[in-house]
């Protein structure tokens, strides 16, 4: 009974040296692969800088109702072009339109979703 | 059993205080430089979009400095109107915001968290934490640096979007008479307090 407590407490210091994704990443960019890749697109890479330099958190988070827990909110592309999540704004009047597939569907393949550029805890997505 | 409940103690403990040293090695790290997106490891650089998305480095470097996280002092950033984000998109939305201070920890070993609704509500909504990760109390709510650290309570944005959990002054901010801030020396604290200048 210790023993394994023990055993889980050093696994879990381990995997806040061991587990931390690429480091590379921009801080707080999320990757969004839940069904992307499954449906032969790159994985979603939605970066939080570029936003929040023109949105402040609570117009995602509250008015348009992301969960902020990356992974919780079940995207697709027809909630999308029916105006909701991403779709709220890249509709062709706050910003550019679903037709450039490309730009949000920019990551490289094979990767999880999840919260990446991390710093150690990597947020609530990671637990 | 009693004994071996505070041995798992002892080791939590110890396994608290290598994650925290953890923290402060690694947030000294990154400080400096935007990786271009094609070396990002997440942008897979044949994309089309790897040519047209902007670069951090870009947008970022005309910001207030900071060293950690986006190497940009949000806070500042906005108080100095260098960015301007849109506070939200209908126009029935209530923008709701609350100019008062919350101090935490009165009892511990590191210095007073002051915790204040004026910054966080210039981009949060008060649902965004109430009453889901904190009461509308003050003291209600049991916060911990171990539940912190797991990405619960403050850690939710702290650590993956806002400020990282190296900055410990910035919540231990109050300091207590005659207590020191004994950190490694290469960690200035008085720039850890909020509102301390950059480098
Ligand atoms: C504004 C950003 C954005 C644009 C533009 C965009 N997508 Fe997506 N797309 C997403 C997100 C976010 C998801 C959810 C990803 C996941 O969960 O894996 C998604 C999911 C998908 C999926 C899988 C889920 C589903 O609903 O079928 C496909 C296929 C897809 N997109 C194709 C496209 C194509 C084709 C285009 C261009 C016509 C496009 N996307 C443009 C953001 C975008
Ligand atoms: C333009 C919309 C937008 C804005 C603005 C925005 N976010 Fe997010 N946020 C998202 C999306 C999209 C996700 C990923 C959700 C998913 O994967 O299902 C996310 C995820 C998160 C997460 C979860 C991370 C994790 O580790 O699981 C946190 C925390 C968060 N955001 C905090 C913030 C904070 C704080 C701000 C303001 C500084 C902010 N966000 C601004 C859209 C936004
Ligand atoms: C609140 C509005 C809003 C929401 C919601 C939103 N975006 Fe955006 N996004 C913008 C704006 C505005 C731009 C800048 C458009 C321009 O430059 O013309 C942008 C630009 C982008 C860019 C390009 C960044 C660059 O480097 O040029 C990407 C990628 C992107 N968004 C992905 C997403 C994804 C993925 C989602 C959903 C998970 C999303 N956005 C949700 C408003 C939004
Ligand atoms: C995002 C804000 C935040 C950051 C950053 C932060 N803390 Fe904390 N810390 C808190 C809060 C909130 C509590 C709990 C206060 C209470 O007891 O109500 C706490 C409690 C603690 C405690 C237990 C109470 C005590 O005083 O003994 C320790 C130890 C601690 N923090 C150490 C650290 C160290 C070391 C760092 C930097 C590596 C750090 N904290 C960074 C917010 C923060
Ligand atoms: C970033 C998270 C966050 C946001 C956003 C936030 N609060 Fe709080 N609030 C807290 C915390 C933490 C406490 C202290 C809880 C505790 O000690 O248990 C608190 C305490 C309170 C209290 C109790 C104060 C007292 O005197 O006891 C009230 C009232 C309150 N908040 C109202 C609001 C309102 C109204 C908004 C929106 C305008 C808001 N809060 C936004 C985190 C937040
Ligand atoms: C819902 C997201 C969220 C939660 C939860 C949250 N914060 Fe923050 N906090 C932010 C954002 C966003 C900022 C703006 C700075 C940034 O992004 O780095 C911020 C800034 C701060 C600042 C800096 C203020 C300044 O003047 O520079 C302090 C101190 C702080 N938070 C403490 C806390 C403490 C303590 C808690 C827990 C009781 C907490 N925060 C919980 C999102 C959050």
């Amino acid at each position: 009974m210790i023993a394994r407590l023990v055993v889980a407490a050093i696994a879990l210091a381990l995997a806040f040296f061991v587990d931390i994704p690429e480091a590379g990443a921009e801080y707080a960019d999320v990757v969004i692969n839940k069904q992307a890749e499954k449906n032969g697109m790159r994985p979603v890479v939605f970066p939080h800088w570029f936003h929040r330099i023109r949105f402040r958190c609570k117009v995602c988070h509250a008015e348009l109702g992301f969960k902020m827990r990356a992974g919780a909110n079940d995207v697709t592309m027809a909630a999308i072009i029916d105006g909701k999540f991403c779709g709220a704004c890249h509709n062709n009047d706050i910003a550019w339109s679903v037709e450039k597939c490309d730009l949000c569907h920019s990551g490289k393949r094979g990767l999880p979703s999840g919260i990446y550029g991390g710093h150690e805890t990597s947020g609530p997505g990671r637990w | 059993m009693q004994a071996s409940i505070s041995r798992v103690k002892v080791h939590l403990s110890r396994w608290l205080a290598g994650s925290l040293l953890g923290l402060l090695a690694a947030g000294t790290v990154f400080a400096g430089n935007w990786l271009p997106l094609a070396k990002d490891g997440v942008h897979d650089p044949r994309s089309p979009a790897a040519k047209q998305l902007q670069e951090p480095k870009e947008a970022l470097s005309r910001l207030t400095p900071d060293t950690t996280g986006n190497q940009v002092r949000w806070v500042l950033s906005l108080e100095k109107g260098e960015i301007n984000p849109r506070e939200k998109l209908l126009p029935e939305t209530k923008v709701r915001k609350l100019d008062q201070d919350i101090l935490l920890n009165l009892k511990g070993g590191m210095p007073i968290v002051r915790f204040p609704h004026k910054q966080h509500t210039e981009w949060l909504d008060c649902s965004n934490c109430h009453d889901q990760l904190f009461e509308q109390k003050t003291g209600a709510t049991k916060i911990s640096m171990f539940n912190i650290l797991q990405g619960e309570q403050c850690g939710v944005c702290h650590g993956a979007v806002a400020f990282p959990l190296t900055e410990c002054y910035r919540c231990h901010s109050v300091v207590r008479p005659g207590q020191t801030t004994n950190l490694p020396t290469h960690m200035n604290p008085q720039f850890h307090k909020p509102g301390g200048v950059g480098p």
